[in-house]
């Protein structure tokens, strides 16, 4: 049923259906609105899970991973400093191979401390093990949880899962989202069926110390992990476009990018924009195209790279940047494209909430079209 | 009632010989018995009963991190509960993880009121990476982070008092125990896990290697420091203390004298002055707590 509301409350009812049986949270703006939304749920028993109040992030995850370990399907969301505060947690759920579930309303990291968008927090767990998810607007936001732990809880997967959507911009924005109903959510996701479990009668050892007789096999088959979900996304993503018509089989979205001369590589609600700006170069006859990036964990190198060979160039921007070297989009794109000849080109904008419009896109596909990137755009000189 | 030929906690793990922790561990899971859920923080005890993969658990068992074995321990309850599952949940910590690092998931956790039984086994410092002291370390102890040197008798803060910290918490039940009584620990941890709600049992035990002792004299330096008063078992209920080991009082020197961690308050020259300020605080517990059993003089 389509439905006005705002991109939070839509991600929490979304987590209502999949029937988590804990949850564990502590506020952080701006994801403040979807562990409010599940608390009133858990108190008008509309949600029948153990709602673990804690007191900071590292405890809401570390709640979580003993609560999955123990064989439920568990629930927390957080953003910028919160999961820094996980940071250590992260890496430790996704090596003992919890499927947790977790959403981050995007939000830059400080200091300066800012509470306004880019996507530097999440980036920033690339190397964990946990698989990320990027949405464009609430509905994908709301339709990749149910994705999620679809693949998370699949047992060639095993991993944790981010569900990134961007804070204020999309969590905090009314839109019409078309929210499936528990009977359809049933269907697409079963039961959680741990692979295995804390269970005094057949007891396990969990997070056992190895030496370097046998760690180095475990990030092995952690990585192998990750990449094996690519498959199991693809399939996943595929069932729910047949059940409800939104096919997520697609790591990437081409969005005009046919017979575009430059290509735009962009993750996240920017590329709302980017496409609005893309229909109007288009209009004035210029051959622009847009790939985005849905799935950041596992990385797309291959369909990136089969989606961007016929451009005669490439923009990414990202939201985020590895000091010092470039933004972590790009890094992995340039990547990807090891060995062409096509110019990969990095924009680094809209950091800490600096807004992104039409214009900037236009002007940004005028630096590349010159070979001008590499580089922060949108300074405002007169503050350096 | 406890069974003492039940063995969770199996032979084979790498602790040194004379670990007063892999007993406490032993006798604790004795108590705990078969329906439990151990959780482990980081450690000397998770690092020699777990190298993988081999495990000394019999148990259930999961180590995550060095702090949050409370968190995780809470949300193996919430998740046992959801399912309405009947183990029940132990933590097995150490005393850095318990008094410093844990610190804020042990309140939290505390604060919440799971059903758990939280086990601190007290070997007063860090063992796993040297002998650094934590907030359980006593007075003059000499470790690597606080060492005796020619200005200093080593660590010069008092032992932080957990017990009291996590009664005033409104844990039902709290005790401290010692390796050196096991009916009266196997007890202990036997009513923590049948009291619903937070409890905490602090057990003392002794290390070898980081306190400087030969490997046999576990048990005996336990005792002694109950007799010099250093260690008090006791139990609280609701807060309130209800049972204390009452003993013979015999000087701290005697007790001090065993342990390496100690040695320069004797040699190259005797500090009766530092002695005299660790006997006032012995003298304190066994005021405070009424553990002294007073002689008939002939």
């Amino acid at each position: 049923m389509l439905e006005i509301t705002e991109g939070s409350f839509a991600v929490a009812e979304a987590v209502r259906l999949c029937r988590p049986q804990v949850i564990s949270a502590y506020p952080i703006t701006p994801q403040t609105h979807i562990v409010e939304a599940l608390a009133d749920m858990v108190a008008n028993c509309q949600l029948d899970a153990d709602y673990i109040t804690v007191e900071n992030e590292l405890s809401a995850l570390s709640a979580c991973v003993g609560a999955s370990a123990a064989g439920s399907r568990v629930y927390s969301a957080t953003t910028s400093q919160g999961l820094a505060l996980m940071f250590e947690v992260c890496f430790n759920a996704a090596g003992m191979r919890l499927p947790i579930v977790m959403t981050i309303a995007n939000r830059a990291m400080g200091a300066p401390l800012s509470i306004w968008n880019d996507q530097q927090d999440s980036i920033s767990l690339r190397d964990s093990g946990w698989l990320q998810f990027y949405a464009e607007d609430n509905q994908e936001a709301t339709d990749l949880h149910f994705l999620a732990y679809r693949v998370a809880e699949d047992h060639s997967v095993l991993l944790p899962a981010l569900v990134c959507f961007d804070g204020f911009i999309l969590s905090h924005t009314y839109e019409p989202v078309d929210m499936l109903t528990q009977e359809q959510v049933d269907t697409y996701l079963p039961k959680f069926t741990p692979y295995q479990r804390l269970d005094a009668a057949d007891p396990i050892s969990f997070g056992m110390y190895a030496t370097p007789d046998y760690y180095h096999e475990f990030r092995y088959e952690t990585d192998n992990a990750v990449k094996r979900a690519k498959d199991v996304i693809k399939n996943a993503g595929k069932e729910f476009g047949t059940m409800f018509g939104r096919d997520y089989s697609a790591m990437v979205e081409e969005y005009r990018l046919d017979d575009a001369e430059t290509a735009i590589v962009a993750m996240g609600s920017i590329c709302g924009t980017i496409k609005d700006a893309i229909d109007e170069m288009r209009a004035e006859g210029k051959k622009i195209g847009l790939l985005r990036i849905r799935v950041f964990r596992p990385f797309p190198s291959e369909d990136i790279a089969q989606a961007l060979s016929k451009v005669k160039r490439v923009a990414v921007l990202d939201k985020d940047i590895s000091l010092g070297a470039k933004g972590a989009v790009a890094l992995e794109v340039k990547d990807a494209m090891y060995g062409k000849t096509i110019p990969v080109l990095n924009y680094i904008l809209g950091l800490g909430g600096r807004d992104v419009r039409k214009k900037d896109i236009a002007a940004i596909v005028a630096m590349v079209e010159k070979g001008q990137g590499d580089q922060f755009y949108g300074l405002r000189k007169e503050v350096l | 009632m406890v069974d003492k030929t039940l063995e969770l906690f199996d032979c084979g793990h790498r602790a040194c010989g004379g670990c007063g922790a892999a007993l406490a561990a032993r006798l604790v899971m004795k108590g705990a018995g078969t329906n439990t859920i151990v959780v482990s923080s980081t450690g000397c005890m998770e690092v020699f009963s777990t190298p993988y993969p081999e495990t000394a658990w019999k148990v259930p068992w999961i180590h995550s991190l060095f702090e949050n074995a409370s968190a995780v321990a809470s949300g193996v309850e919430a998740s046992l509960k959801k399912q309405g599952r009947t183990e029940k949940v132990v933590i097995m910590a150490g005393d850095g993880a318990t008094f410093d690092i844990g610190m804020i998931c042990i309140s939290g956790a505390f604060e919440r009121g799971h059903d758990f039984t939280y086990i601190c086994y007290d070997n007063e410092a860090y063992m796993n990476t040297g002998i650094q002291r934590s907030g359980a370390t006593p007075y003059d102890a000499s470790t690597t982070t606080s060492p005796a040197g020619s200005c200093s008798f080593g660590n010069k803060l008092p032992k932080k008092d957990m017990p009291q910290i996590l009664a005033a918490h409104g844990a039902p039940y709290v005790a401290t125990a010692s390796i050196a009584y096991p009916a009266d620990l196997m007890q202990k941890v036997e009513k923590a896990i049948n009291t619903k709600g937070p409890c905490y049992v602090q057990v003392h035990a002794p290390c070898c290697t980081g306190w400087g002792f030969e490997s046999e004299q576990t048990i005996a330096i336990a005792k002694l420091a109950i007799e010099t008063g250093l260690w008090v078992n006791y139990e609280m209920v609701d807060g309130k203390v209800a049972k204390v080991k009452k003993v013979v009082k015999k000087p701290v020197e005697e007790y001090l004298k065993t342990q390496k961690r100690f040695r320069h308050l004797f040699k190259p020259k005797r500090q009766d002055a530092e002695i005299a300020t660790i006997q006032a605080m012995a003298d304190r517990n066994f005021e405070k707590y009424g553990t002294e059993i007073k002689l008939k003089k002939e």
